[in-house]
């Protein structure tokens, strides 16, 4: 028969878990950042969806948190969890401790508890890097469409999977230090369009988005982004791609 | 007053909402967006297998057309559907495709030559042509005659969505993020645009809009086993229902797809069937054949879903912890496939269940997945009741699924209507009737009304907690109102639903909070989604028959004769216990194609006298015509294009047409 889950579940009774959540509401100047703790008890197949919003039901009906697939692809729920930048609608309750420390991600601004705007830095970024196919040739629409090799597709999917959950900033050495920063969810955008044949920007318009210290001549290559990313892009291999032609233009 | 002004407001940020605001900004409209949540977090991204699209470029997609499609797609609606509106999707939507791959959608494409796939558990060897390497390609999904989903491996709401996305920020088109809208502004005959709620500090504005377009996605949180997402509430189409003008169609037709994880309820693509996975039993056994011997796991979703729950009833269902079960095994597909077409599938059941598809079986049971009906419009996305109010995609019922939509056709919807509503939207503000003269005190009134319903649920004093009554609701709606339905049951549940409502009025919070309180924001939207509940439960209680989705086993037949026509369900009254329902007939005459058998499920309805009547004018026209074209034909049997915008007219090219 089919084996369910990865440990055997203990016959004993439910463990008790005990979230300390980071909690802050900047809405209310009578609040100040701190840690609070919350005890449940533990459920089979328990993830930190479930978790979170049967500690809002039950204990604490204030509690801002953000989910919204709860299927690991919309990319809302990241949060520190034990420290590491991880999408809480998958993480199962099963492969922590008893003793869970939630806290938002940093560098976002934070709307409340767990809940970081996100949603406003991605736009901003993908409004400077110009996310966007760059292609002034008008789309014929009842015409057969243009042709493309399948591998290519595939290549640029592999890339395009990026969900800008923010773990990768999250995790990122130079986002600490340099506000304005790309980051690898920038970064893996340019080179998705730079490997999209119907993207018509040369390696020079590039160059003006990303050639400087806030582009990629910022990443030191510490790659805790390649380490936490929930997708598993491949940020290492992306961004030294990226750095090798970006130098090339800008020597020559 | 906080008030914003703007040409069109479109309110959703997901697939039809964005691509509508494009079409109405690129004819030189102002447009915002307001959303609840970042736009490419929208449930747009959960769509996994595929778009559907007749470009007919592979070897199993070979002969497709817009009339194949067409057919799949009112046969799959158990002829609920708008045939008007169905043809016109068929002819745009290899138009849409195409759109998204010049914006840069990676659509998995066709290789030149021998490749092995797996087809009703054999191993088939398909020859793709020279001519088509490098098209988009293909896979196959439920109740389909040909190999017609587009996709980009299973993600592809996902590359859709950040696409077009993508094109509303090259746009410059403002998207007002975490924003709610909680009411329509109106006045009973012209709707001025809504006021909104900001979700991070609770504060209410006026949005006042020549042009208001509701794209908010379906209502699939009425159900507690669901695959929606946790925003999908359905308040856009509640919004609408409370103008007490604008009515909700077919409420009743609620599908359920067969295939979410158990007990998660997360979805795994049809594409695993489609990629040829098969169901089984707790003895291991493919139960599908017995059932419907011409398209086994790939019969339609509400068919599937049916003979899945008859099954477990049978005695046939695995058992864990949290109850039956069946099985989806795509074991057979190998890893390679899984790892490339399948990845968001392999990823879920690892998070998830802790399990490897490629190794193990998947548990799975149907749940609530999409919603048929919703704000009722005309085939140009007006909505009915109000002028200056539109709708698209699945907050909508525009009514392109009728009973039961296909896979792969709603993620084709939300581009498709947007693209022709997002037009209407423009023609409608270029048009005298787009201009408008707004009361000040008419927006003063629905702000203040709004801030009353606010103050009343933070000043409630009553002991009944809103977390706990929206899980009496789910409890009841998944229960009573699901898969297999019987008029005492559902009499139960409208009565259980109504003392909910009674109940939900002596709401009190946990405490007052500064900013937008998550427990407020729950005890306001119950209000809503019961609402919807009630709409859902009656309209499925007085409709006597059983048609695609909604199966009664007091009437298992469908009934032609007494119910070809669409649920209205309007809320005139604020203070009335129940939705006032309606009926308008589909009429028999104009439809292209007439009921009849869908070619699976069941085959025992009750025929219309019209039916044979049409037939035999159709089989007239066709002998008539003989030889000619086949747009001919078609525009002979059932004009459409001119209720298209002038550039989504022309024919689609395909290898073997030309445009």
């Amino acid at each position: 028969m089919i084996k369910l889950f990865r440990r055997t579940p203990a016959s004993q009774a439910p463990r008790r878990l005990t979230f300390s959540i980071l909690r802050h509401n900047p809405a209310d100047p009578a609040s100040r950042p701190q840690l609070q703790d919350f005890e449940i008890e533990e459920a089979e197949g328990m993830t930190l969806f479930i978790a979170l919003n049967e500690i809002r039901a039950t204990l604490d009906g204030s509690l801002q948190f953000d989910f919204v697939c709860r299927a690991g692809i919309c990319g809302s729920c990241a949060m520190l969890v034990n420290g590491r930048p991880s999408l809480a609608c998958r993480t199962l309750t099963r492969d922590l401790g008893t003793q869970i420390t939630l806290a938002p991600l940093p560098f976002f601004e934070l709307i409340g508890d767990l809940s970081v705007n996100t949603g406003k830095w991605m736009r901003g970024t993908s409004e400077r890097l110009q996310t966007w196919i760059h292609n002034a040739a008008p789309v014929r629409l009842d015409a057969l469409e243009e042709r493309m090799a399948p591998e290519l597709a595939e290549a640029i999917y592999e890339l395009d999977r990026c969900i800008e959950c923010g773990c990768c900033i999250a995790g990122c050495g130079t986002a600490q230090m340099r506000e304005k920063f790309v980051g690898a969810v920038g970064l893996n955008k340019i080179a998705r369009f730079h490997l999209d044949p119907r993207d018509t920007r040369s390696d020079a318009d590039f160059y003006e988005l990303i050639g400087d210290d806030d582009g990629v001549f910022g990443c030191m290559s510490l790659l805790g982004c390649h380490d936490v990313c929930p997708k598993q892009l491949p940020l290492q291999t992306q961004i030294a791609y990226l750095r090798r032609k970006m130098a090339i233009v800008g020597l020559s | 007053m906080d008030v914003i002004h703007t040409d069109v407001l479109v309110i959703g940020g997901g697939l039809a909402g964005l691509r509508a605001a494009l079409a109405a900004k690129k004819r030189g409209q102002k447009v915002i967006i307001l959303s609840l949540v970042p736009p490419k977090r929208s449930h747009s991204a959960a769509a996994q297998g595929g778009m559907q699209a007749s470009l007919g470029n592979t070897a199993k997609g070979a002969g497709d057309n817009e009339d194949v499609h067409f057919g799949d797609t009112v046969r799959g609606s158990d002829w609920g559907a708008d045939q008007e509106v169905a043809r016109m999707f068929v002819h745009t939507a290899p138009k849409a495709v195409r759109e998204l791959a010049a914006w840069g959608v990676p659509w998995n494409r066709v290789e030149r030559g021998p490749h092995d796939v797996i087809i009703d558990s054999q191993k088939v060897t398909l020859n793709e042509a020279d001519a088509a390497h490098g098209l988009i390609t293909a896979r196959d999904f439920g109740g389909t005659k040909k190999w017609r989903t587009c996709y980009v491996s299973d993600g592809t709401g996902h590359a859709m969505l950040y696409a077009v996305s993508d094109q509303t920020i090259a746009a410059g088109i403002p998207v007002h993020e975490r924003m709610e809208a909680v009411s329509l502004i109106h006045d009973g005959t012209r709707c001025y645009g809504a006021i909104v709620r900001n979700l991070t500090n609770g504060k209410l504005s006026a949005y006042v809009a020549r042009a208001t377009c509701i794209a908010t996605g379906g209502f699939g949180r009425i159900y507690q086993a669901t695959t929606n997402a946790v925003i999908n509430e359905g308040i856009g189409a509640a919004i609408a229902l409370e103008t007490g003008v604008v009515p909700l169609a077919n409420m009743e037709a609620v599908q359920f797809h067969p295939t979410a994880i158990f007990p998660a309820g997360i979805l795994v693509t049809e594409g695993c069937r489609g990629d040829g996975g098969l169901l089984r039993d707790v003895d291991g056994h493919r139960f599908m054949p017995d059932y419907e011997p011409e398209k086994k796991e790939l019969a339609s979703r509400d068919v599937v879903a049916r003979r899945m729950e008859a099954h477990i009833r049978a005695g046939k269902g695995a058992r864990n912890r949290f109850g039956e079960h069946l099985w989806l095994d795509i074991t057979l597909l190998g890893e390679a496939h899984i790892n490339s077409k399948l990845r968001e599938v392999k990823e879920i059941c690892h998070h998830f269940l802790g399990i490897d598809p490629a190794k193990q079986w998947i548990p799975v049971r149907p749940a609530q997945h999409y919603s048929m009906g919703g704000i009722r419009t005309n085939a140009q996305g007006a909505a009915y009741g109000l002028s200056g109010l539109f709708a698209c995609g699945e907050a909508a019922c525009w009514d392109l699924h009728g009973f039961n939509r296909l896979g792969g056709n709603s993620v084709a919807e939300t581009v498709v209507a947007g693209m022709i509503v997002g037009e209407a939207i423009a023609d409608f503000c270029a048009s005298p009737a787009g201009d408008m003269h707004v009361s000040t005190a008419l927006v003063r009134d629905c702000l203040e009304k709004a801030e009353a319903e606010f103050t009343a649920l933070s000043d409630g004093q009553g002991t009944e907690k809103a977390g706990q009554l929206l899980r009496e609701m789910q409890a009841i709606m998944t229960e009573q109102v699901g898969i297999v339905r019987h008029g005492e049951t559902l009499g139960a549940a409208v009565d259980a639903l109504q003392k909910l409502v009674l109940r939900s009025r002596q709401i009190g919070l946990g405490g007052r909070r500064p900013g937008a309180d998550p427990e407020l924001t729950t005890a306001w939207r119950l209000q809503k989604m019961l609402k919807l509940a009630l709409c859902v439960a009656r309209g499925a209680e007085q409709r006597c028959e059983s048609r695609g989705a909604h199966f009664r086993s007091d009437y298992p037949q469908r009934n032609d004769a007494d119910w070809l026509k669409r649920t209205l369900a309007y809320w005139p009254d604020a203070a009335q216990p129940l939705p006032s329902l309606a009926y308008e007939e589909l009429a028999i005459a104009g439809m292209e194609l007439p009921p009849g058998w869908r070619g699976y499920g069941t085959r025992d309805a009750i025929e219309h006298p019209a039916t044979a009547i049409r037939q035999a004018e159709i089989d007239a026209i066709r002998a008539r015509l003989g030889e000619a074209d086949r747009h001919a034909i078609q525009d002979a049997l059932m004009p459409f294009r001119h209720l298209l915008p002038a550039h989504l007219r022309g024919n689609n090219a395909r290898l073997d047409e030309s445009a």
